[in-house]
């Protein structure tokens, strides 16, 4: 068994100057591509899959099959420039552990952009990071411009005859663009909606190229999976969800923070470690991967939270972004904030989403205001069951995550505040907590 | 595409590159590809939708088309759209019909996409013929559950003079935004903001200045787009509707003419997959009130002995046009027919001139022309068809050359075919021509290259040097052409000597298959019919004794009656009458300021004995007339247009044609009056007699082999002038249409930044062009034409090139700050 | 109209450009520099975008007005961004931002104060920051003030509008709302300095913290890299 916390993305975060390529070096830094460039590249694709990496971006697919995915060959699709592109957009309610992770170590995400791109055959690759994280942009463009000058970049790198050229992009403002497609839309230079799939990104993504997208938490693992091999990796987790994973503990607990800890950790071993519920105010609600997985309640403790733990308890492990509420917060109001957030991220390309979280939005705010009834809840539940699976992509589902699970533990809570009408309207939270 | 109802004959083998799935307990068999939602078509099975139009790249937007679907045995977790999905073998699709899946899917789409709907439909342009509103009736519930605030905007929107946007009504499809990008390659229209705020509109400094605007108004499956000419004028199911066919130019254009009580109100793109699919230019649309134009002639005149042109009976003024010209036939007629006939009338005035006139001094060219050009013509031309050359076989080509073409504004429908073939296929479409055009630019190779360089698709000549640019032109052309390749041909090349023979020897080195695309609809039908100086009907060569004896037996003529020196061209007979060699002319729709020198013909006119005018409209040929013959416009008569492909376009009257004549019928009893049986009373009758006479037989004449001309050169103060027409320019079909002008492209004076920086011109500011007969003053716009070059629009505004300066393509002028 | 986009500019925007494999990838960090010459993106920045790119404006509007953080009016010297997604605004993030709203009397993306001027005030409430261990969060010019309270906010927005730059609890130095744009248009021109700065909260390294108290450990890596795995036949 290893230990409760395991780091690994984290281990060099204490380090004074983390950031610098400096430090960097002196704690490994940079080893891991040496090794990797005397690989065939098939052969590093072969490791991650092996190592059972999943994505940590929130769906959990498997990275080495993503990588092999991409034709290779000098003919056909395979001809094509292949891609790189970094999901640095970390924008799901709750979400923050790729901000840290460019802030404190960027260095580890470029050498693992180097390994991947040299995986995959990439000779270009875009690092699109989220606008508002404006001081991790210049932290990780610090790090490419340290890597170009030290040769990781650029022509001919570290004489292995690979190519790389880094871009670090910054978006605009819009959590839509942290979904794949709408990503590649964004970074060619469009409105940030989704694509049609098929074709994948992986035959048709930027430029109509073959192209991977990946996590920034994702390919900062690789150069530690490089240096460790398959079989370190998979010491820490589960045989399914294997590996160390940042959990971005926020919220009603003392010690909120960013724990790495091997996946299935529970939010119990969670809370421990966090000092407890804030002021030992009982738990109410959590999310266990962001704002777009179902609710959980003090029922779930002890779910392991990993990608089949969390989906089996009827979630989602998302981005392990574990947002605490307690006692005081009322479900209903939380609901109307996160479906005001729906409301104005979404894209706006298909219906379901457009419209159905401009509906749910006024409803929920009308019931928040003491004016609602029980039929909204009735409403409500299948307004959600018109935008599940029947929207575009899947900020519209996610949409619907927070009002279902919530009625589905909370209904009473809905209930009483539509029978206390007309009231006056609830406050979010009782005794600032 | 066969479809199969009884699950027995599943044993039947699935045809080549065919799969079989089941769609409502139905097995059917669809081609590879094919979408979900068109195999339902096919079945009968309609699945309601928005964003789907079968000619635009799938969006998957509105989700209105959800279906149940089965792969392999296992039932999708979600429904899916139907819109996107491509079939597959052994899929089981449920649709509406047999899914409550489907159904409930299906129903909480709309539901979602009447929320913020305006009850507006008892006002609405659509209404009666709006998806929207039928799907809802059929699909929809019955109440609403929705009783919050509803989206509100500032309504209508003027997004173009011609095209209104109701935001409130609009359900975010993107139909017009995706056909403006993809197909017209105008992204003028715009998705703006996002979420529950998107909204359709344009940019602040531009409206939605599109040839095919149009078109987005008739894709729009609700009444958010709405034309100012057709809004609030009437209700779909008033409306009769009647399958015309574009006389704007020649492309052919199939549409739908749509008339209330006598009047035409509004016209649509017809659905003719083999020629313009389901698009049209704004001015085939919009241009129809010509029709209603108070220049409309409708009563024959005749000149007084005061000189004075007076309306009359048509007995008298036959009697009158009869007596003069019988009069008139020693001193010779000439018969110039002009560019608009439909192949019947053309027809008429070949036969007439032949037979009543005893001349083949009759030329349809009512625009600069030469002698190469009917060799040209008779080598290349005539008698073929579509086999030959059509829409399909042009898109499917690797490499098109456009000579003397500038496709979108002469040519629209073919413009938008090239453009498919370039987005779609990656044709190589190169342009021989001055300066990157919108067209040039929008039949580039897939734009967002890093370096514009890279398109690279015109061959830049200046005006005169165009046959020697084709005989020398780079490797990657020919190399590209080499092997299907075809050229498009503009009538504009009569203007630059030596450069049909450049295009004939082209074709012969490359291979490439030649087509002619003349600007106007009647050019290429005349030219079939007889209506030129060296060619009979069926491109027979006047010169040819044993062709000339095929068209006297088919005529019931004696032996040896039809003339047999080939005539006079157009400039010639106009000449002949400025002269006095010819006593009377027969002219049918010709102005003479499209002619390459105006005045000259205007002498001419002015000159001639006797003159008989067939005409629409009063002009400057009925000022001068000593007879006017009102005819029939096309939406009051039936005949048929030859396209550019030698495609025959027949069409009927969208209106009742009572007490207006076709040329056919006004010329056959011209000639009935002068004695003479042209046998073509009634356009069935011409047709009839045409399709008898069938095309010449033996091999086609020599093509021409005029030497190439050299470009003039500018001296100090000149330039060499380019000019061509604009697609929405003072075209005499395009009057009374306002918001139609609207939308035209500004004209300017077109140079490059150093001939401008030679000439004291700055951008934006005035130059003038001049000649010794006049001087046009434009706003200068810099462009990428060849050093002392400059560009105006033949006729926009003051830009009357030839009208004002007598001069034309590949002529001196001076310019001037 | 004079043009506000001067050779400086044009000479960055081809330096943008040039970074991409297709010239229209440009167009985000475009508007980005838009931002930095004007504060806003106006008319004339869509022009601007146009033109270099070769897109129409109607293009570039499309674009323009789908991002949040392209401002369609003049901005203050400072953007300040006040959390309000559902965790902040439980922890105070609603409060701050009405408090700071009340206080500069404007509501959102309403700009306190003569846009531009020293001590002017962009107002906004944004959506989840990314720094929810840190909550409630506001950024000012996009660096991040984290733990904040409603007096903390207050006494920030005060010390603003006199002029003064109080340092980010991460992150560089203050600047100002255009000199950060140019940042995100990808042009540094100080990066050396900029780049340093606090950069971990105690929050950010709690977990590594922790794990160094108890002892805690990854399992150890093998000496030297594993060699890498055998590839299977190829078919
Ligand atoms: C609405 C939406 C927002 C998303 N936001 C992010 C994000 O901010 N960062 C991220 O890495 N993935 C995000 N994703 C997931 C990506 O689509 C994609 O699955 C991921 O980047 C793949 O990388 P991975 O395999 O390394 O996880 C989002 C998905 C959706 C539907
Ligand atoms: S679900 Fe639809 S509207 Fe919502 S973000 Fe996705 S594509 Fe856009
Ligand atoms: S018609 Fe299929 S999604 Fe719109």
């Amino acid at each position: 068994m290893p230990d409760q916390l395991t780091p690994v993305l984290t281990r060099r975060w204490q380090s004074p100057r983390s950031w610098s390529i400096g430090t960097y070096e002196e704690l490994e830094g940079y080893q891991a591509l040496r090794h990797a460039l005397t690989a065939q590249p098939d052969q590093l694709i072969q490791l991650v899959k092996d190592s059972g990496l999943r994505g940590r971006g929130g769906a959990g697919f498997p990275t080495g099959m993503k990588w092999g995915f991409i034709p290779q060959g000098a003919t056909g699709p395979g001809a094509k420039p292949k891609y790189l592109v970094i999901n640095a957009d970390e924008g799901e309610p709750g979400t923050c552990k790729d901000i840290p992770t460019m802030m404190a170590d960027p260095h580890s995400l470029i050498e693992g952009c180097i390994i991947t791109s040299f995986a995959i055959r990439a000779n270009f690759c875009a690092i699109y990071i989220r606008g508002e994280a404006l001081h991790p942009i210049r932290r990780v463009r610090n790090a490419v411009n340290e890597a170009y000058a030290m040769g990781y970049l650029g022509k001919d790198i570290l004489g292995s005859g690979f190519d790389l050229d880094i871009v670090v992009h910054a978006g605009a403002g819009a959590y839509i663009c942290g979904e794949e497609t709408a990503l590649l839309d964004s970074l060619e230079g469009r409105r940030g909606q989704p694509r049609l799939k098929p074709p994948f990104p992986a035959t048709s993504g930027l430029y109509a190229s073959p192209t991977v997208v990946n996590n920034v938490e994702t390919i900062a693992s690789v150069p530690a999976i490089v240096l460790g091999g398959s079989d370190w990796f998979r010491e820490m987790g589960s045989e399914k969800s294997p590996g160390p994973k940042i959990y971005s503990v926020s919220g009603h607990v003392e010690k909120p923070g960013q724990y790495e800890a091997p996946l299935g950790i529970t939010l119990r071993q969670l809370l421990e470690l966090a000092g407890g519920m804030k002021g030992g105010v009982p738990l109410k609600f959590w999310t266990p991967g962001g704002s777009s997985t179902p609710l959980f309640t003090a029922e779930h403790l002890d779910v392991p939270l990993d990608f089949e733990g969390a989906a089996a308890a009827g979630s989602m492990l998302g981005t392990t972004a574990v947002q605490v509420f307690n006692e005081t917060v009322s479900v209903p109001w939380a609901v109307m904030k996160w479906t005001e957030f729906y409301k104005h991220e979404s894209c706006g390309k298909c219906t379901p989403c457009r419209e159905g979280t401009y509906w749910l939005a006024q409803i929920l705010e009308r019931m928040v205001h003491g004016e609602g009834t029980p039929e909204d809840v009735e409403t409500m539940l299948d307004i959600c069951d018109n935008i599940l699976g029947r929207a575009f992509c899947a900020l519209g589902d996610g949409a619907t995550s927070p009002i279902t699970s919530a009625i589905k533990y909370f209904r009473q809570e809905f209930l009483d505040l539509c029978a206390a009408q007309p009231a006056a309207p609830v406050e979010p939270a009782g005794a600032m907590a | 595409m066969t479809l199969t109802q009884d699950s027995g004959t599943d044993t039947t083998p699935v045809p080549e590159g065919h799969v079989r799935l089941t769609i409502d307990d139905r097995v059917v068999d669809a081609p590879k590809g094919e979408l979900l939602i068109r195999t339902c078509e096919r079945l009968g099975i309609i699945v309601p939708r928005f964003c789907d139009h079968p000619l635009l790249d799938p969006a998957g937007a509105c989700r209105q088309c959800l279906v149940e679907v089965e792969m392999g045995g296992r039932p999708m977790p979600k429904p899916q759209a139907s819109c996107t999905m491509t079939v597959a073998d052994g899929m089981v699709v449920r649709t509406q019909h047999t899914s409550p899946v489907a159904d409930k899917a299906q129903q909480g789409v709309m539901e979602l996409l009447l929320i913020n709907h305006p009850l507006d439909c008892p006002i609405c342009d659509k209404g009666g013929e709006c998806p929207l509103q039928n799907q809802a009736m059929t699909n929809g519930r019955t109440e609403s559950r929705f009783i919050e605030a509803k989206r509100t905007f500032l309504k209508p929107l003027p997004i173009s003079t011609q095209v209104l946007l109701d935001r409130e009504r609009c359900v975010l499809c993107q139909r017009c935004t995706r056909f403006s990008e993809q197909i017209a390659g105008d992204p003028f229209i715009e998705l703006l903001e996002r979420g529950s705020d998107q909204q359709i509109g344009v940019a602040a400094d531009k409206p939605f200045q599109s040839y095919f605007s149009g078109n987005t108004i008739q894709i729009c499956p609700v009444g958010a787009l709405t034309s100012d000419a057709y809004r609030f004028r009437s209700r779909p199911f008033d409306l009769v509707s009647t399958p015309g066919v574009s006389e704007h130019d020649s492309g052919g254009a199939a549409i739908r003419i749509d008339t209330r009580r006598g009047t035409v109100l509004r016209r649509l793109a017809g659905n003719d997959p083999e020629v313009n699919e389901e698009w049209i230019d704004d001015r085939t649309r919009f241009a129809f009130r010509y029709l209603s134009s108070a220049g409309r002639i409708t009563r024959p005149m005749v000149r007084g002995a005061d000189g004075v042109l007076a309306e009359t009976s048509w007995t008298e003024a036959l009697t009158a046009a009869a007596e003069g010209l019988t009069a008139a036939r020693e001193g010779g007629i000439g018969v110039l027919a002009g560019g608009r006939l439909t192949v019947e009338d053309a027809y008429a005035y070949a036969k007439f001139a032949r037979v009543a006139a005893g001349t083949n001094d009759v030329d349809f060219r009512a625009r600069p022309n030469s002698a190469e050009e009917l060799d040209f013509l008779a080598a290349h031309v005539v008698g073929q068809g579509p086999e030959v050359l059509s829409y399909t076989r042009l898109e499917a080509a690797p490499a098109v050359l456009c000579v003397a073409l500038e496709p979108e504004e002469e040519a629209p429908v073919v413009f938008l075919r090239l453009r498919k073939a370039a987005q779609k296929h990656g044709q190589k479409v190169f342009h021989l021509g001055q300066w990157t055009t919108p067209a040039v630019e929008r039949t580039s190779p897939e734009t967002g290259v890093a370096s514009p360089a890279a398109k690279n698709n015109l061959i830049p000549a200046v005006p005169g040097a165009e046959a020697a640019v084709l005989a020398d032109l780079p490797a990657h052309v020919l190399e590209a052409l080499t092997g299907g390749g075809v050229i498009l041909v503009g009538e504009r090349a009569a203007e630059v000597p030596g450069l049909y023979s450049a295009v004939s020897a082209l074709a012969a080195r490359t291979g490439a298959t030649v087509g002619w695309v003349p600007r106007r609809a009647g050019d290429r039908g005349a030219l079939e019919a007889g209506a030129v100086p060296t060619l009979l009907p069926g491109g027979r060569p006047v010169a040819d004794a044993a062709a000339r004896a095929e068209v006297e037996q088919a005529w019931g003529l004696a032996a040896g009656s039809l003339p047999a020196t080939p005539g006079r061209d157009t400039d010639e007979i106009l000449a002949a009458a400025a002269m006095g060699e010819l006593a009377a002319l027969v002219v049918g729709g010709l102005d003479p300021a499209d002619l390459a020198d105006p005045a000259a013909a205007l002498a001419g006119l002015r000159e001639v004995g006797f003159l008989v005018s067939l005409e629409l409209h009063t002009s400057a040929v009925t000022e001068l007339a000593d007879v006017v013959l009102p005819v029939a416009p096309d939406a009051q008569r039936s005949g048929s247009y030859l396209n550019w492909e030698g495609r025959v376009r027949p069409f009927g009257p969208a209106l009742d044609p009572n007490g207006v004549l076709p040329d056919c019928r006004v010329l056959d009893t011209l000639a009935v009056e002068m004695d003479v049986d042209l046998f073509t009373q009634t356009p069935a009758a011409a047709a009839g007699e045409l399709t008898r006479l069938g095309v010449r037989s033996g091999t086609a004449p020599a093509a021409p082999a005029v030497a190439a001309s050299a470009p003039q050169r500018p001296g100090f103060g000149q330039a060499v002038l380019a000019s061509w027409r604009q697609l929405v320019d003072d075209g005499s079909l395009s009057v009374d249409e306002p918001a139609l002008a609207g939308t035209a492209r500004r004209p300017v004076a077109r140079l490059n930044a150093a001939t401008a920086e030679r000439l004291g011109l700055t951008e934006g500011a005035p130059a003038t062009v001049r000649t010794e007969r006049g001087a046009i003053t434009l706003p200068v716009a810099l462009a990428d034409l060849p050093d002392g070059v400059v560009w105006l629009p033949g006729n926009s505004g003051e830009s009357r090139v030839r009208a004002v300066l007598g001069a034309g393509h590949g002529d001196l002028v001076g310019v001037t700050a | 109209m004079t043009d506000v986009f001067d050779d400086l500019t044009r000479q960055r925007s081809k330096e943008i450009i040039a970074q991409y494999p297709q010239s229209r990838s440009a167009l985000l960090p475009l508007l980005h520099l838009v931002q930095s010459v004007e504060g806003f993106v106006s008319q004339g920045g869509i022009r601007f975008c146009a033109d270099e790119l070769e897109l129409t404006t109607a293009e570039v509007s499309a674009v323009a007005t789908f991002y949040t953080m392209y401002k369609r009016t003049p901005c203050g010297e400072h953007i300040v961004s006040v959390c309000t997604n559902t965790l902040c605004a439980v922890l105070g993030g609603d409060d701050i931002y009405q408090r700071l709203s009340d206080k500069l009397g404007v509501g959102h993306e309403e700009t306190a104060g003569e846009p531009g001027t020293t001590g002017s005030i962009t107002l906004e409430h944004a959506e989840c920051l990314a720094a929810c261990d840190l909550a409630p969060v506001l950024q000012v010019n996009y660096e991040f003030y984290d733990n904040q309270s409603v007096e903390s906010a207050e006494t920030l927005v005060d010390a603003l509008q006199r002029g003064e730059k109080p340092h980010p609890t991460r992150g560089a130095p203050l600047t100002d709302f255009k000199t950060v744009e140019l940042e995100l248009a990808g042009i540094f021109p100080d990066l050396e300095h900029s780049v340093e700065g606090q950069s971990t909260a105690p929050e950010t390294m709690r977990g590594a913290a922790l794990a160094s108290d108890r002892g805690w450990l990854a399992p150890a890596m093998p000496d030297s890299a594993p060699a890498f795995p055998e590839l299977p036949e190829k078919k």
